[in-house]
Parts: C-alpha cells; sequence; structure tokens
C-alpha cells in the first residue's frame, strides 16, 4: 500500500457516546481548573487558549479539507489589526469588535479563497505565500494606521458586557477566551461530522469521487477556507484584545509556520489535536523564547521536522495508543 | 538615472534571482520535492563568504568556497532531509523543509551573531564603468554577465550533455531513467548539491541586493518559489525569463512607484499564477 | 438492418435523453472523436464496443465533462450541458462510473455511499441542523448496500475491501445518484465472475427509463445487457444494431480482428 496512504486518514470516528464524553471532559475540566490552579500564569494560558483556536481554524482548512496553506496567520493577523483599529476608532465594546474582526477575517477568506482555490499543490501553496507576503506588506506599509514596525499600542477595551473589566491578572482575559473557545469548538466539532464536513473530508481524499457524485468542489473549500479564515480572524482578534497590542510578527511567515508546527504537533483532524499542540507550544516558548527568539525558531523547526519523521500522528496518536494500551490491560485484568 | 538605467538594475536584479532560483527548480521539478529551505544554502553560502572575507580570504575565492560549502550542505541535507521525503506527501514535504530552514536560520546566528552582515565587495567591482553613454556601477555589470554566462552554461550543460540527456530522462521518467541504467539517486544527489551551490553562490554575489540579515532564508523564500512558479516547476528557461522580468518589474515598481512596490510586485506574482497556474512555460512533465 | 430500425423507431417515439451532436476532440495528430452523433432514448440498454483505443472512455470524459470538446454539443433532456461543470452534469442526472475505481479509501462502505445521497438530497451543504437527514441518507445507503451484497461489509473501510467489492461500491454509488443516464466504464473489470450477476440484477432493477451506456470488453455481459449495440472504431461510430446484427457484422469482425476499417 502506498506509503501516503497509510498514513492515518480516518473519518471522523463514530464514537461510543460515553467514550466521548469523557474525551470532552477532560480538556474543558482542565482549561477551567487552570483558571483557579494557575492564577500566576493566566496570561500564558490565555496565549494557550488563543493558539488552540488559531490552530482548530487550521485544522478545518488543512486537516479536513486538505488545503495546504502557508499563509494563514495572514488572517489571524488581520483579524487582529481590525480588532485593535475597531477598538481604537469605532468601538472599545469587545464582543462588537470581536464579531467585526471575525467577519473581516472571514471575508478575506472568501475574497481570497475564490481567487486561488481553483489552483491546487505547489501553486495553491505558493499563491498562499504570496497572499500572506502581500497582507504583510500592507500593514507595514499602512504604517499612519498600523504603527508599522512598532505594532499598534493604546487598545483600551470597555468592561466585557458592560459589567466585566478586564482586570490586570487576566482574569477576565482567560474566561471569556475560554468562552469564545468553547463556541466555535461546538460549532467546529458539529460542523465537521455534518454532510458539508464530511465532504470536505471526501475532497481531500479524493476531487475526482467528489466530483463524480456531483458536489461542488470549489464552493465547499472557499465555503471551509472563509470558514477557517473567520475563526483565525476571531483568534487574532482576542490576542488583540487580551494583550492590547498588535504587532507585524503577527503576520509573518514564522506565525504561519508556528501555527502549521502546533496543528501537526498536536495531530490533524482531530479538535483537540489543537489542545495538545498548544500546550506544548505555549510552554516551550515560555522557556525558549525567553533566552532569545533564535533559539526559539531552532525549537519549532526541530520540533516540525521531528514530527514529520517520527509522530506521523502527532501527540494525539499517542494518546490513542496509550488509551488503547490502558484499555486491553484493563480488560485482561476483569475477570469476566 | 536614466530608463535604460533602471532597466539595467532590474536585469541585473533579475540576474541574482536566476542564480539562487535555479536550483530550487530542479529540486521541485526534478525531485518534486516541495522545497521551502532553498534560501537557507543562499544564506550558508552568503554568512560562510562574508566571515571568510572579514577575515581577509579575497572576494573570489571565498564565494567559490562559499558555494562549495552551501554544496556539501546540500548533498548532507538531500540524504538526511529531503530523502525521507521522496514518498511523503506535499504537507509533510512542506513542514519538514520549512522546519529545517528554521534549524538553520537559528544555527546560523548561533554561530555567526545576529547582526546584518555585511560582504565588503573587491575594489575592482565597487568603481564604476564607463558603458558608452555614461557610467555604471561595475558591480551590477558583473551580475548581469556571471548570469548570462550562467545561463548559457547551464543551457550547454544540460540541452547539450551527455548529463543533460539524463537529467532530462529522470525529470520525464524516472523509472524508465532507472530501468536503462541511471543511478537516479546518484544524479539527483549530484544535481541537489549543485543547485544548492549555485545558491549559495548567488547568495554572496547577491548580497548588495538581498542583504544578508538574520531572517534572509524566509524573508526571500516567497520571492525565490514565485520565480520558480511563475517561469513553471522544472523548466530552467521558464525560470530565466521569470527571474529577469520580476526583477525589472520589481526594479522599475520600486522607482517610480515607491509606496506601492511591494503590492505591485506580489500583485502581478497573483495575477501571473492565477492567469497561468503552470507557470510562463510550465514544463511537460508538470502538466 | 430492419430489426433494429423497428426497435429504434419504438424508443424514438420518447424524446432522446441524452443527445449527441457533431462531437469532435482530438490531442494532435490522435483523434480521439470524429464527429459522433448519438441519441440515448429513455430506457435505452446500450452497449458501446471497440477495440483498445477506439475513444471509448475519452467519449465518456467528454460527455461528463472531463475533457472540452473541439466541436460539437451534448444535450441532456433537450438542454445543452456543454458550458456545465463535471460536478453539476452529475447533478443534472448525469452519472458515470470510472474504469480505476476512484473512492475514498480511508472512509467507511456505507458512509462513501450515504455522502453520495447526501448530494443527490442537496443536503450536502448542510452544516448545523442534519440530524435526520444524515441518518436517512444512511438507512438509504445501508439498504443499497445489502442489495449489492455488501451488507456485511458496510463499516469496512474501501481501502480494506478487496477489489471486486470496491468495484461493487462504485456501481453501489452510481445507482444512488439515481441517474437519467448511467455511463458504465467497464463495470465488470475485475469483478470476480460469480459476482458480475449482482452488477446485471441491480442495472435490471433500476427505472426503465433510465439510459444506461454500457463499455465493456466482457462480450458476455455485453450482451446480455445490451438490446442494441455501438461500435466505434478510431474515434467513430461504426455501426450501431441489435446484439445479433452486431455479432454478424462482417466490418465488426473485421475490426476485432485487427484489418484495417476501409
Amino acid at each position: 500500500m502506498n506509503p501516503e496512504r497509510s498514513r492515518a486518514t480516518r473519518s471522523p470516528p463514530a464514537e461510543k457516546p460515553h467514550a466521548a464524553g469523557w474525551g470532552h471532559l477532560l480538556p474543558w475540566t482542565a482549561a477551567l481548573a487552570f483558571y483557579f490552579l494557575g492564577a500566576d500564569f493566566l496570561g500564558l494560558g490565555t496565549n494557550a487558549l488563543i493558539m488552540v483556536l488559531f490552530a482548530l481554524s487550521l485544522d478545518l482548512v488543512l486537516g479536513y479539507a486538505g488545503i495546504i496553506t502557508m499563509g494563514h496567520a495572514a488572517f489571524f493577523g488581520f483579524g487582529a489589526y481590525a480588532a485593535g483599529l475597531c477598538a481604537i476608532h469605532v468601538t472599545n465594546d469587545p464582543v462588537t469588535g470581536l464579531l467585526i474582526a471575525t467577519a473581516a477575517a472571514g471575508i478575506l477568506g472568501f475574497v481570497t479563497g475564490t481567487l486561488i482555490l481553483h489552483t491546487k499543490g505547489v501553486t495553491l501553496m505558493m499563491l498562499t505565500l504570496a497572499i500572506g507576503a502581500l497582507v504583510a506588506e500592507v500593514a507595514n506599509h499602512l504604517r499612519d494606521y498600523t504603527g508599522g514596525d512598532d505594532g499598534l499600542h493604546g487598545i483600551r477595551m470597555a468592561p466585557l458586557l458592560g459589567a466585566f473589566r478586564f482586570d490586570l491578572w487576566g482574569h477576565t482575559a482567560y474566561l471569556y477566551t475560554l468562552a469564545v473557545l468553547l463556541a466555535w469548538f461546538a460549532l467546529a466539532w458539529r460542523i465537521m461530522r455534518s454532510p458539508f464536513g464530511r465532504s470536505l473530508d471526501g475532497i481531500r481524499q479524493n476531487v475526482r469521487r467528489m466530483r463524480a457524485i456531483g458536489t461542488p468542489v470549489w464552493w465547499r473549500m472557499v465555503a471551509v477556507y472563509s470558514l477557517g479564515a473567520a475563526m483565525a480572524g476571531t483568534a487574532g482578534a482576542l490576542s488583540a484584545q487580551t494583550t492590547r497590542a498588535v504587532g507585524l510578527t503577527a503576520l509573518e511567515l514564522l506565525a504561519s509556520g508556528t501555527v502549521l508546527m502546533v496543528l501537526i504537533l498536536g495531530g490533524t483532524r482531530r479538535l483537540y489535536g489543537a489542545f495538545a499542540g498548544a500546550v506544548v507550544y505555549v510552554v516551550v516558548q515560555d522557556f525558549a523564547a525567553q533566552v532569545d527568539p533564535f533559539r526559539w525558531m531552532f525549537v519549532i523547526g526541530a520540533l516540525l521536522m521531528a514530527v514529520v519523521l517520527f509522530l506521523e500522528n502527532g501527540l494525539m496518536g499517542i494518546i490513542d495508543f496509550a488509551a488503547a494500551r490502558a484499555r486491553s490491560l484493563w480488560r485482561e485484568q476483569t475477570p469476566r | 538615472m536614466s530608463e535604460f538605467t533602471i532597466v539595467l538594475d532590474g536585469i541585473a536584479y533579475g540576474m541574482v534571482l536566476f542564480i539562487i532560483s535555479v536550483g530550487l527548480t530542479v529540486t521541485m521539478g526534478l525531485m518534486r520535492v516541495v522545497n521551502l529551505a532553498h534560501g537557507s544554502f543562499a544564506m550558508i553560502g552568503g554568512y560562510v563568504a562574508a566571515v571568510a572575507v572579514g577575515a581577509g580570504v579575497p572576494f573570489i575565492a571565498a564565494a567559490f568556497g562559499a558555494a562549495l560549502v552551501a554544496g556539501l550542505t546540500g548533498a548532507l541535507a538531500e540524504v538526511l532531509v529531503y530523502r525521507p521525503l521522496y514518498r511523503k506527501g506535499e504537507l509533510a514535504q512542506a513542514l519538514m523543509t520549512f522546519g529545517f530552514t528554521f534549524v538553520v536560520i537559528a544555527a546560523l546566528t548561533a554561530i555567526f551573531g545576529t547582526s546584518i552582515k555585511t560582504l565588503p565587495l573587491p575594489e575592482y567591482m565597487s568603481g564604476l564603468v564607463d558603458i558608452g553613454f555614461r557610467m555604471y556601477p561595475a558591480y551590477r555589470l558583473f551580475l548581469i554577465a556571471f548570469g548570462l554566462a550562467l545561463a548559457l552554461a547551464l543551457w550547454l550543460g544540460i540541452d547539450r550533455s551527455l548529463y543533460g540527456a539524463r537529467l532530462r530522462t529522470a525529470v520525464d521518467n524516472p523509472r524508465m531513467a532507472g530501468a536503462v541504467g541511471i543511478n537516479v539517486n546518484r544524479l539527483f544527489q549530484l544535481t541537489f548539491a549543485g543547485g544548492c551551490a549555485l545558491a549559495g553562490l548567488g547568495g554572496v554575489v547577491g548580497s548588495a541586493l538581498l542583504p544578508l540579515e538574520p531572517y534572509y532564508a524566509l524573508r526571500y523564500l516567497v520571492l525565490f518559489l514565485v520565480v520558480v512558479g511563475v517561469g513553471g516547476v522544472g523548466n530552467f528557461k521558464g525560470s530565466f525569463v521569470a527571474a529577469i522580468s520580476l526583477g525589472v518589474i520589481d526594479t522599475v515598481a520600486k522607482y517610480f512607484l515607491p509606496s506601492a512596490a511591494a503590492y505591485l510586485f506580489y500583485g502581478a506574482v497573483l495575477a501571473l499564477l492565477l492567469w497561468r497556474p503552470d507557470g510562463l512555460m510550465p514544463a511537460r512533465s508538470a502538466q | 438492418m430492419s430489426d433494429a430500425e423497428a426497435r429504434h423507431a419504438n424508443t424514438l417515439g420518447a424524446a432522446p435523453v441524452l443527445s449527441v451532436r457533431g462531437l469532435c476532440k482530438s490531442f494532435g495528430a490522435l483523434t480521439v472523436a470524429q464527429d459522433i452523433e448519438l441519441d440515448l432514448p429513455g430506457g435505452a440498454r446500450i452497449g458501446l464496443i471497440g477495440p483498445n483505443g477506439a475513444g471509448k472512455t475519452s467519449f465518456v470524459n467528454l460527455l461528463t465533462g472531463m475533457l472540452r470538446p473541439d466541436a460539437g454539443s451534448v444535450l441532456l433532456e433537450d438542454r445543452a450541458i456543454d458550458r456545465l461543470r463535471p460536478e453539476l452534469r452529475v447533478r443534472r442526472g448525469l452519472v458515470r462510473t470510472h474504469q480505476i475505481n476512484t473512492l475514498l479509501a480511508e472512509t467507511p462502505a456505507l458512509e462513501n455511499v450515504a455522502i453520495a445521497i447526501a448530494e443527490r438530497k442537496r443536503i450536502g451543504w448542510r452544516m448545523l441542523r442534519y440530524g435526520t437527514g444524515w441518518r436517512a441518507c444512511l438507512d438509504e445507503a445501508e439498504a443499497r448496500l445489502a442489495a449489492m451484497g455488501l451488507g456485511d461489509d458496510r463499516l469496512r473501510l474501501v481501502r480494506e475491501l478487496p477489489y471486486g467489492k470496491q468495484r461493487l461500491l462504485e456501481i453501489a454509488i452510481a445507482l444512488a445518484l439515481k441517474p437519467r443516464v448511467l455511463l458504465l466504464d467497464e463495470p465488470a473489470a475485475g469483478v470476480p465472475a460469480g459476482e458480475t450477476r449482482a452488477i446485471h440484477e441491480q442495472l435490471g432493477d433500476l427505472p426503465q427509463d433510465v439510459a444506461i451506456l454500457m463499455i465493456e470488453h466482457d462480450m458476455d455481459l455485453v450482451f446480455r445487457f445490451a438490446r442494441e449495440i455501438v461500435v466505434m472504431v478510431q474515434g467513430r461510430v461504426l455501426t450501431r444494431g441489435s446484439p445479433s446484427e452486431i455479432a454478424n457484422d462482417d466490418r465488426v469482425r473485421e475490426v476485432y480482428l485487427g484489418r484495417r476499417v476501409r
């Protein structure tokens, strides 16, 4: 069998309800528990949640639909600038800003998606790179609005829902981010099990087959690309609102590479893979990036290579393996 | 500055792009590997030469030494990084070579520091030369001459030699090439190393136009990929035409519309790739 | 030829479901379709035969829009479909199977059929409210697999199925799309002899107004299935007639014995 095929490209599994229940409970409980236990690191935790959302958005586009994009950071950055500019010039209500940024990034995804998704393979990859570079150039050039290299500062958010101030310790920011993540996650979970989601899974595996059953392949791809862009835009907006700053680095190739690494490290097409990858990312980044940014690049690069060579199903693959082992051991030890 | 010299500047810039990118069209066209690490080899060449010239080695010797180092690194990388990728999908290839680029950047900055490296030109290249009706920088003339010579050499080497015949066979039909007794692996490795050496050389001679900074391998990656993509993956002549055209477009745009140059450049690239997804001159095998 | 003409006249009473008018296509010097004219009336059961390289598969590709013709036109139920993308032709009821399996290898057999049904029912776009709609697709898919004798394999991934069963699955998917015109490109290639019966039975159960064009090298199956046979040689329609006429046609025999056509 072709080794390319033998990579785990399972369809969304038909889990038993109770197993799925436990699987869901664990990560969210952990995220909530962190709020109480990790009070000194809530900023870090918020970053991790934002990274989860960002990687999740890439999972829809790349993991499920198989659109290989090297420019996904464009949407994150676009959402971040949209939210930042909205807070400074229009309204500093966080939820309004979030919705505007999400819509803006989604529209950018729709426009660029309709343009480039006719192509495939290397050409498509180059086009995503070119669009990423174009968006970064625009942001760099419009320094009157974006602050250019200095970044966008002076973002002040109004209290969330008019009641909860963004406090110095990041309590509000953390719970706000967690709530938004949960909403997007539930949506993504539902969508990826829908006929639409299953058709994306089919498009990744075999475009010809999908054409042969009458699937409007191009429209489906544009749809998921826009959806992923909107989601990445939300992540960018959360980042702008909770850190009160946006930098050009959000748009750089390194950012696209980082989110790819997080997703691949965690495991694609799992949705929860993004969680595993992002947690590792934030912890490692906290250690490495404090030293200097280049050491950080080394870590990302080495991790990317290691995952490709040794860990094709990502961390979730290991978790699956461990869970299967544990179950079989349990069965051996419990008498019938 | 007259329009003519602007175009000359553009051609000189295009030659640099060509020298660096021509190796990339080999990997992407011949080995069918999505190679996002090509800029690293140009960067390795540039850094090595900068350090060597700083230590008193003559420019030309440093340039060839740097090309050698880049080529050897390429040969090593072909075995360690690229060979495991030949049978994997595009995504794995993209991720692996992307990761390799990061590692190279980290390694170079760890060894040579994070400041921008300057590579002073030798005296005979830094002056002006009379080109009939005006004075023009010798360095740029050198770039144009060097690029043309390289293009000619490649054309002769690939269109006219036994090596070229083998290479073309391997591009068009690797299985057939193996069946008629061509050692495809060795051919790939040699060609890959050659492409990397050229990239290293390009990194050296082009350092006045593409400054040697820590993010070099990432910053110009899109540029090199675009040359290959616009030219048609696997097509040397296409790369030449694309590199010169893009070089001229970029330079002319920067001169006349400095504020919009970057948009114009990427806009042109987008339009070209959307108009001809397989590039201006698609290789037969790429279709 | 009176026999065939009479039958032809019978079916011509109904308007043709699919009409091909002056279809031409060449790749450089190689001509794969040369002024092809063909009508498929409702309920047609046509076998398309011809030696290798006669342009049979190219013809199917031209009909489905995988290839763009140089000249000529294709009408589906009296509407020109030349400008429609392949997937839209499928939605209009022009369905094909492939010579080589094109299935979702990492997806269970059941779901391969169910997503086709979802597209047919136009619920492929549903993202949030899909519970009952999708369950209905799964139920129908299950019934269709059982009818093909694939009931026990419904939860296996396609890549784990033997080749013959994959062929059956491909045909089950085509039937699940409820085609108006069904183009079968060598449906029996690679199917063990005992299992072609399932294909034949399933085709027999199709509504009588569906037009079927079958390309096949297994002459047994062609002669059992087809009421009319079209012979193609070098991109042209050589002749058309009832199975018995074709079997006794000298020119057809010449073609298959490898001599040149006059």
